[in-house]
């Protein structure tokens, strides 16, 4: 790289591709002296469009906006809310419409798309949106809410354009509380990446939703409602529906407005023209992403944008890197149904031969398009089951290796045809890492798993599409390496959890001997013993104190608290779903108040009390327990709180009982032991203030019933829970449940949450939904009678401690001196409370008297 | 000869378990292994400063008897006081107490043994003392 310099750089738009250029910018040139100013008119820093149907499944702007860290970097400037107004090529400067002049040497305009929208009369009646920005469908929501409440029920929705994000609005409609119609010119859904047989699959595939297709129909005009806003929308078969809320997504046009006007080279069909480098007929003036026309087209996807970033900055820096047309796939998100396809998707290469396969019973469709002699792929096209379209896509124009059909054939018929892809074969499009990049991240990097190479490459860091592929390329060099992917729990079992929980089910045993005896070695250590535990407990084998079970709990476990610092523990009951009578809260305070426990609220809507002596901790119990309040298990691998938002009862918003349906959850599942613990949490609208999708199982409620999201997470690596069920009515929403714990407790690893088992699931999400809810494997039955069978056994532990000396032993300070207690143990009083002293500290060993200590400052 | 002390019947402790007890003011953990062998080792978890060893799950690591300590998961031999398993610190070895079992009741000596260094060969003149 030569020692060119950037100099001051100004980027005009503050969309995505900007921000990979900003990254990307500060990523190649650490050091660098130069200076960035990022100009976007939206009100916010830029953020993931991409995935802004998000929004309507409860993802907040915030969590939409794309990460922050080229803005913390001190030569870079991120303006927003401002709009370049002109380009001024002659001086160098670009000037904003608030007046801003900012001078540059190197211009990046990254100004996207608008929305296009035809001239049909009535688009400006209020009602009316585009599906573009956050703006777009924040109105959206809001539109819907407030004219819903103002009708007096429920909206009818109309989308005029049947493509990929015309499909998105209509899904968004839906879980808005509209129903919805989609309006295409064309005679099939998605008639630029779908051929007519993907096209008819996915219309059947899309009216099984409830949405009503309207195809080879244009819309002609907007009525008003007799008080102004939109209200019917006239069809061109001379029909007319009824359209209380309208999404235009008919396409996208360039945003050359100011390139136009400045006299830049404008492509034929819009776009600021660029050549292989991206720099435009102004030799300090560059365009990237949908702004730019390359080869007289300009693109409509983040990844041809992002590898445009990534030329531009090499070109700065004196590089050589050009960006050529690269293979655009598309795919279908955010509707809940699988549509994708890549490549020669018309078969319009001379000679392509195309073979296709179309099951209506699994509602399937897959094409393949190779070349005349049916040995490279030219294109794929998939709908109902996309599976093969991230394996393949990265094998377009390159030999397939074989038989097309065999790809295609029903599964049950031998498996796919394995592939080994070539080193220079992209794998992940949207970050730009080839497999042999991917293969070095593991052979020369040390990385051991998929998250390592997420981490170290970015690959299947954007989209996601590419981590199926992504995983099997990571093992399989594993495998190549000599690494044997161990499975081992420890030196004294040889499997992992799943295995072993297998076993012990098949088998019958029912004691930690039984179990190490057949399947292990030596006598087990710190980490199987409480995994055993764990699989004899969620197999329903009695009480965790019960006879030789005892042995192998974990000290929480073992005496059903859970232990801190110092060595005391925490007390925390039961709160189902956070609700508390003033009864059962004046029994905290005053046993808090007797013992000297620190008392504060826990993130999980309970009341903790930390400082209580193992020896306390039964004299504690016999007051809670006989107050009403039962274990909370906040010690366990197991369920521990549901949390949920007020609800109907007392909300404005909420469209159903969200604290009932907490309580009935945490009453079901409480005390189930699972691999790790898990969490759950039941929101009454959409708005989502119990914070569900955040939770291993998140509920949140409809206008029809309830959406069921399994697999988030917060902590230290933050996910959504994923969509896995919609609509479902009380009943529905248990079985649903029942069945994902009860198949997360059999086949997840040791200690593994839900958020990576899910994530890690072969297939993902949609394979998932055919075992739990079309239960293609046939184990429904079984996964409801396990739970069942918990739901029957069910005792309150310590309840059942209480009421057995046997179980109370453990409970003893010392065994030669049961009426001392741990003398080293030292308080001193922080904000009115006890909390463990620091050497130094003024202290005493009685809580109830360090409570009252003067703190010394 | 140093005194055996009682601390408890063999029954009251659980096999495979830990109880704390307290030696002459000095707090112990005694273990009762699969074979009632018992064994005593300080009850301060050298790495937390909670008292709380005795609360470890018992187990084995090859043809050792380990006790894994309830706050940080460190690993020591049970017997010697050996510390095995760091979990990335710097190693620091229990405390242990002759044990044994007479009469059906547990006893033990209040004589703290350290573990023997293991020298390395050559590395000073006093190897083999």
């Amino acid at each position: 790289m030569s020692t060119q310099t950037p100099g001051r750089v100004v980027v005009v738009g503050g969309g995505m591709v900007a921000h990979k250029f900003a990254d990307e910018l500060c990523r190649t040139s650490p050091d660098g002296d130069w200076t960035l100013t990022v100009i976007g008119d939206e009100p916010s820093a830029p953020y993931d469009r991409v995935h802004l149907s998000e929004y309507f499944d409860g993802r907040s702007p915030e969590a939409l906006v794309m990460d922050q860290t080229p803005w913390s970097d001190p030569r870079v400037t991120l303006v927003i809310g401002d709009a370049v107004d002109r380009l001024d090529l002659d001086q160098r400067a670009v000037v904003t419409r608030s007046g801003r002049v900012e001078p540059y040497d190197n211009l990046v305009l990254a100004t996207g798309s608008w929305a296009w929208t035809p001239r049909t009369e009535g688009t400006d009646l209020p009602g009316v949106f585009s599906y573009r920005t956050m703006a777009d469908v924040v109105g959206l929501r809001e539109w819907i809410a407030l004219r819903s409440e103002k009708l007096g029920r429920p909206l009818s929705g109309a989308v005029v354009g049947g493509g990929v994000l015309g499909l998105e609005a209509a899904a968004a409609l839906q879980k808005l509380g509209a129903s919805a119609t989609v309006v295409e010119f064309a005679d099939r859904l998605m008639n630029v990446q779908l051929d007519a047989g993907g096209g008819e699959a996915l219309r059947v595939l899309i009216t099984d939703m409830g949405i009503d297709v309207r195809t080879a129909t244009g819309a002609t005009r907007l009525g008003p409602a007799g008080d102004g806003p939109v209200a019917t929308m006239d069809l061109s078969d001379g029909s007319t529906i009824p359209a209380d809320v309208v999404v235009f997504s008919t396409g996208i046009r360039p945003r050359d407005r100011l390139a136009r006007e400045s006299g830049l080279a404008i492509g034929d069909r819009g776009g600021v023209v660029v050549g292989p480098t991206c720099r435009t007929s102004d030799t300090a003036v560059w365009a990237i992403g949908e702004c730019a026309s390359f080869e007289n087209e300009a693109t409509g996807l983040v990844a041809p944008g992002n590898a445009m970033a990534e030329v531009v900055v090499d070109q700065l820096f004196g590089g050589r890197k050009t960006y050529e047309r690269f293979p655009e796939g598309t795919k279908l998100k955010g509707v809940g149904i699988d549509a994708a396809s890549f490549g020669d998707i018309f078969a319009l290469t001379p000679g392509a031969l195309e073979v296709s396969f179309s099951d209506p019973v699994a509602k399937t469709y897959k094409k393949l398009v190779v070349s005349d002699d049916a040995q490279t792929l030219l294109g794929g096209v998939f709908v109902g089951d996309i599976a093969l379209y991230s394996s393949l896509r990265p094998l377009l124009d390159r030999p397939l290796g074989a038989d097309p059909s065999a790809f295609l054939a029903p599964e049950g018929g031998g498996g796919l045809p394995s592939v080994d892809l070539p080193d220079d074969v992209v794998v992940c499009s949207c970050a730009n890492v080839t497999a042999g990049t991917v293969r070095d991240a593991v052979t020369h990097q040390g990385c051991m798993n998929v998250g390592d190479v997420k981490a170290c490459t970015k690959a299947g860091t954007v989209c996601g599409s590419c981590v199926p592929l992504l995983t099997k390329i990571v093992n399989t060099t594993l495998e190549k390496n000599g690494i044997a992917v161990s499975r081992a729990m420890c030196e004294h079992f040889e499997m992992g959890r799943a295995e072993l929980f297998e076993l012990v089910r098949h088998e019958g045993l029912r004691t930690f001997t039984e179990v190490i005896g057949a399947h292990g070695t030596g006598r087990g250590c710190a980490v199987c013993k409480p995994v055993v535990a764990s699989i004899l407990s969620s197999l329903g084998f009695g009480h965790v104190l019960e006879r030789e079970h005892a042995a192998i709990q974990d000290t929480n476990d073992h005496v059903l608290a859970n232990m801190q610092k110092d060595g005391t523990y925490s007390v925390v009951p039961r709160v189902p779903g956070g609700e508390i009578t003033p009864e059962r809260l004046m029994v905290l305070g005053e046993v808090a108040q007797e013992f000297g426990l620190h008392t504060r609220i826990t993130g999980a809507q309970r009341i903790a009390m930390f400082g209580a002596r193992i020896d306390q901790l039964p004299d504690i119990w016999k007051r809670l327990v006989d107050a009403g309040f039962e274990s909370g298990q906040a010690y366990g691998k197991s369920l521990r709180a549901v949390k949920s938002c007020v609800g109907q009862a007392w909300c404005r918003f909420g469209v159903q009982d969200s604290v009932g349906m907490a309580v009935k959850i945490e009453m079901r599942y409480r005390g189930l032991r699972s691999p790790h613990k898990f969490k759950i949490g039941v929101s009454g609208c959409a708005r989502e203030c119990a914070e569900a999708r955040g939770k291993d199982v998140g509920v949140i409620a409809t206008e029809k019933g309830w959406n069921v999201y399994v697999g988030g997470n917060g902590g230290f690596t933050p996910r959504h829970a994923d969509l896995l069920a919609e609509d479902l009515d009380d009943d529905g929403l248990i079985r649903v449940i029942d069945r994902f714990l009860a198949f997360y407790i059999r086949s997840a690893d040791r200690l593994q949450r839900t958020a990576p088992w899910v994530a890690e699931y072969p297939g993902g999400i949609p394979e998932l939904r055919k075992v739990l809810v079309d239960d293609v494997l046939g184990i429904g039955a079984e996964l409801d009678a396990s739970m069942a069978e918990h739901v029957e056994s069910y005792e309150d532990e310590w309840r059942a401690t209480l009421d057995d000396p046997e179980k109370l032993r453990r409970f003893v300070s010392f065994v030669n001196a049961p009426d001392q207690h741990d003398p080293d143990l030292a308080y001193t009083s922080e904000r009115g409370q006890v909390r463990p002293a620091r050497p130094g500290e003024k202290a005493d060993n009685n809580p109830v008297i360090a409570r009252h200590l003067e703190v010394r400052k | 000869m140093t005194a055996w002390i009682d601390v408890c019947a063999l029954e009251d402790l659980v096999p495979e378990r830990g109880a704390a007890a307290l030696l002459e003011g000095t707090q112990i953990a005694v273990f009762r292994l699969l074979d009632d062998e018992v064994v005593a080792v300080q009850q301060k978890d050298p790495f937390s400063g909670a008292n709380v060893l005795s609360r470890g799950l018992v187990g084995s690591a090859g043809d050792r008897t380990i006790v894994s300590s309830p706050m940080y998961k460190q690993v020591w031999d049970v017997r010697t006081g050996e510390c095995l398993d760091a979990a990335g610190k710097t190693p620091q070895d229990l405390a242990s107490y002759p044990a044994r079992v007479a009469d059906g009741r547990v006893e033990v000596q209040a004589v703290a043994r350290v573990v023997e260094p293991v020298a390395e060969p050559g590395a000073d003149d006093e190897v083999g003392r």
